[in-house]
């Protein structure tokens, strides 16, 4: 890259190849990216702790490292920006809420924000989420809604809406989030990023304040597959402090990335997934199928009862989970979350063991369909970002409240923890929508091989918003 | 189970969460059971729809997912 580089719009993967080089610094690199969030994020709302100094005095120490001759990570000098639900030392762990932020600070640095550093990434800062990610909106009553950044006046979506819109802007080519039932890949529609929820246990949770535990996954967003890549794997590896860690061992996705799609059998999800959306939903999803040549459908068996059971589980989990802080503190949370979780501790405890019955079946009958294909497409979301504060939609012709919706098709599929890369298309001038490219356990290699090809083909693609408040068509 | 809650009317979901609401501890501000009872409504659903799958009695939890 040129020495006129605007370093704060850069993929990672650029940026580590440019400071491993020498042609830029860590600090120039990361100054560039501090400058452009103090310009850029007063519009978007993204991002909820400024961490300039830490990540000052991080470059430097990168940039002494590298005039020492010492080995430097694949991902040096790369900003980076955590939901706030990642402990960050020195930072009560707010969790969207008001409440945790009166929490002690934590004292030391998250699992994935650790081992991110340790492949040479610099943490920036915290990001906006809705409180205690029981949320699809992007909108939190304490912190302000995060803003669309593709347009203003739009959800971010959410949970992870800091992550979505701090990538979408450009303010960090890498953001990490947390998925539980779509809030990693909700935000990427609806901001149009890269996303990957990762195989229920593929990467740590240590250090991270849950929701739910059984659903509970973490995993990185950004522009581009090969920044995915290099981000996910830095962040592989078992850590006996995360009870749900897998012991397997690293399954890079990087080295295969270019390896194209010529050995796999991809199909459409039918049925269920095809409607109960605005019709570019599935046109989005048509796009990509045309495009790698997937002509075959299969239909995921009972995917409506997937999604009820895995309500039911968030709902009774997520009370538990917070029922002190309700009985202590109930004033203190958002009233949507908070009626949302009340009810949820007053579920009877056979309709919770049901859900977690059922899904031992529907785990059995979707994994039968992986021995026939190996990726399956469908919808991230069923409508592009509804606008703020908007509160109902029209799905097939029924209105609908919008924020326990949003996640009709990401719930299914995280139910039994199966890995998705989440992909941006842009079908017309409108705001962008998703794609869920969905694999076996274990196989988000697969996932990324898929996304890196869409990519490479121009199907995909996550360009730095214009930041403009204009409606868009069809928006 | 709630696979009997398609046959039966929608039970006073208002009455249950007042009563419910002191078994666990929860006070309900009276402003809030409206939108408590609505929560309960559509979990009532959801639960119905999942009871209504027949599973066998060999059916295990998964409470942590495994792949």
């Amino acid at each position: 890259m040129s020495a006129t580089t605007d370093w704060s719009l850069a993929p990672a993967s650029d940026i580590a190849g440019a400071v491993s080089e020498g042609t830029v610094g860590a600090r120039e690199v990361v100054a560039a990216a501090l400058d452009r969030i103090a310009r850029i994020d007063p519009a978007v709302n993204s991002f909820t702790d400024r961490l300039g100094e830490r990540a000052l005095a991080r470059a430097a120490s990168l940039d002494a490292a590298r005039a020492r001759g010492d080995r430097l990570g694949p991902l040096v000098g790369v900003p980076f920006a955590v939901k706030n639900l990642f402990d960050v030392a020195g930072l009560p762990t707010r969790a969207g809420s008001r409440i945790n932020r009166e929490r002690a600070p934590a004292t030391r640095d998250a699992a994935l924000v650790r081992r991110l550093e340790a492949a040479g990434a610099v943490l920036v800062g915290t990001l906006g989420m809705g409180e205690y990610a029981y949320d699809f909106t992007g909108e939190n009553i304490h912190d302000g809604n995060t803003r669309n950044p593709h347009a203003l006046g739009h959800m971010s979506g959410g949970s992870s809406g800091g992550s979505g819109a701090a990538v979408a802007a450009g303010l960090v080519p890498v953001a990490l989030a947390s998925d539980t039932n779509g809030s990693i890949r909700v935000p990427c529609a609806f901001c149009g990023c890269f996303g990957l929820k990762p195989t229920y246990g593929r990467l740590s949770r240590a250090g991270s304040f849950p929701f739910v535990g059984s659903l509970d996954h973490l995993g990185p967003m950004a522009r581009s597959s090969r920044d995915l890549a290099l981000a996910y794997d830095a962040m592989q590896g078992p850590d006996p402090e995360d009870p749900a860690a897998t012991a397997r061992p690293p399954e890079p996705a990087l080295p295969d990335l270019d390896r194209g799609i010529a050995d796999l059998r991809i199909a459409v999800t039918g049925d269920y997934f095809a409607r109960g959306g605005d019709p570019e939903v599935f046109a989005a999803v048509a796009h990509v199928a045309r495009d790698l040549g997937a002509s075959r459908s299969v239909a995921i068996p009972e995917a409506a009862r997937a999604r009820a059971a895995a309500y039911l589980i968030t709902a009774a989990e997520g009370a538990a989970l917070h029922l002190d802080r309700l009985r202590s503190r109930a004033d203190a949370f958002d009233p949507a979350v908070r009626d949302r979780l009340i009810a949820g501790a007053m579920l009877p405890a056979p309709f919770v063991e049901r859900a977690q019955r059922f899904r031992r079946w529907y785990r059995d009958a979707v994994l039968e369909l992986f021995r026939d294909v190996d990726v399956i497409l469908a919808p991230s979301t069923p409508c592009r970002a509804p606008r703020s504060g908007q509160t109902t939609f029209v799905l097939d012709g029924i209105e609908l409240p919008v924020r326990p919706n949003i996640g009709v098709f990401t719930q299914p599929i995280s139910f039994i923890g199966l890995p998705v890369v989440a992909v941006p298309v842009w079908l017309d001038g409108g705001l962008p929508l998703g794609v869920q490219v969905i694999a076996a356990p274990w196989n988000e290699a697969l996932c990324l091989r898929v996304a890196h090809h869409l990519e490479r083909e121009g199907v995909v693609r996550a360009p730095v918003a214009a930041l403009i408040d204009a409606p868009l068509e069809g928006a | 189970m709630p696979d009997h809650a398609a046959d039966t009317p929608m039970p006073d979901l208002d009455a249950y969460a007042a009563a419910a609401a002191p078994l666990l501890g929860l006070t309900i501000d009276p402003a809030w059971t409206g939108a408590v009872a609505a929560n309960l409504r559509v979990l009532h659903a959801a639960a119905a729809l999942v009871g209504l799958f027949p599973l066998p009695d060999t059916a295990e939890a998964a409470p942590v997912y495994t792949a």
